[in-house]
């Protein structure tokens, strides 16, 4: 079963999809989520949040902290700023 | 009497000019109305996730972080008026303003000395012809108004909150804002941003949706930390774009008011001018007709 990811900046809702990983910095350091993760609520630090999608689709992004959370391999990433980088492919919206 | 009807004329003139105008300023208010919506429904995702969040950080916590606690005794209240930086909006503005002197009065009441904190140049000008001192302004962005300025807005407001008591810290804070209800109805309202009150259950789990039992990560008290700030934020952007969305809307349809009353006008004048214009040659038409009967009873004389 996939991760159901969305990624939210503070004014849109930037990506989200299906999901195989994602990875993002927290204060504690990396963290990296696959599905069936037990329910997690991190602070993020600035840095880079990657999602590899289920079909090869994927994002990269730079967040300017923020926070994000799992439930029930529901992936919710949230930060105030989120510049999407290089390697981005559509997702679906 | 021609001299009446060129006035005449020239009046129709200048109201056809100025209904020009404000049908223009319709149509724009009502074309950015529908992107102020967007905005108000593109910023809903993040609220939510912030809420819940918070909830279910709240819910794990000891909850004596100072931005939900009471203080006992609440001594400056801040009040930040959300006005219109550009007039022509109807009442807009005023009943926002109006709204805001009513909280103070209200607080004053209850003895609590009042902060103000503005955002709009119509908020400014009015504290400013009273000759009143403002903690603070902010202005040129109330009819699109981005994440960052209401981060700015956030920032300082919650640096005052923390301050110590005698450096002019603020025990409360209320916003003063025009809910957008729906098009035809805009109403102002007051929200206390902090102390919050306790967010639990804002979102009610649906069935089978319970809430997590969530591991934190550093810890809860951490992430509460973190993510108040962020959800005080994401209030006062709400009120903002409720307010620009509030403020077109007000716009549109002043502007729609006063294009029909230049219809209005416009109609009357022509029936004055018309009424002129017979006037006119009726007259003329007497003269000569006057006149012909002068010649005519002269000559017959001869």
């Amino acid at each position: 079963m996939a991760l159901q990811v969305e990624l939210v900046a503070a004014d849109r809702s930037v990506w989200s999809g299906d999901a195989s990983r994602v990875r993002a910095r927290t204060v504690d350091g990396d963290i990296g989520i696959m599905s069936g993760h037990e329910p997690v609520l991190a602070v993020l630090v600035p840095g880079e949040v990657v999602i590899t999608g289920s079909g090869g689709d994927g994002i990269t992004a730079q967040v300017s902290g923020g926070f994000f959370s799992v439930d029930h391999d529901k992936v919710t990433i949230v930060a105030e700023t989120v510049e999407v980088g290089a390697g981005t492919s559509a997702g679906t919206r | 009497m021609a001299g009446q009807l060129r006035a005449y004329r020239r009046q129709i003139r200048s109201v056809q000019a100025t209904k020009k105008i404000t049908r223009a300023m319709e149509l724009i208010a009502a074309s950015r109305i529908i992107k102020a919506q967007a905005n108000v429904r593109a910023s809903t995702p993040y609220a939510r996730a912030l809420t819940r969040a918070v909830s279910a950080a709240a819910s794990n916590s000891s909850l004596d972080h100072p931005l939900i606690t009471e203080k006992p005794d609440v001594r400056r209240a801040a009040v930040l008026v959300c006005s219109s930086d550009r007039g022509l909006a109807g009442a807009y503005s005023s009943n926002a303003l109006r709204e805001g002197e009513r909280l103070s009065t209200l607080l004053r009441e209850e003895g609590k000395e009042v902060a103000p904190y503005l955002v709009g140049r119509k908020a400014a000008a009015f504290y400013r012809f009273r000759r009143r001192t403002t903690e603070a302004e902010w202005a040129g962005f109330t009819d699109s108004p981005s994440y960052e300025n209401a981060k700015e807005i956030g920032d300082r407001l919650l640096a005052d909150f923390g301050k110590d008591a005698s450096e002019g810290r603020v025990d409360e804070i209320h916003i003063v804002y025009t809910h957008f209800v729906n098009m035809v109805t805009q109403e102002p309202r007051v929200v206390r941003l902090l102390p919050m009150e306790v967010v639990e259950g804002v979102e009610a789990p649906t069935e089978g949706d319970l809430q997590p039992l969530y591991e934190f990560e550093p810890s809860a008290d951490a992430v509460l930390d973190a993510l108040l700030p962020q959800y005080v934020n994401s209030r006062i952007y709400n009120c903002l774009l409720q307010a620009a969305a509030s403020e077109l809307a007000a716009r549109q349809r002043a502007m729609k008011n006063a294009t029909d009353n230049a219809d209005e006008l416009i109609k009357k004048l022509t029936r004055l001018a018309n009424n002129a214009r017979q006037a006119d040659i009726t007259q003329e038409i007497s003269e000569i007709v006057g006149g012909a009967d002068a010649l005519a009873s002269a000559g017959s004389r001869a």
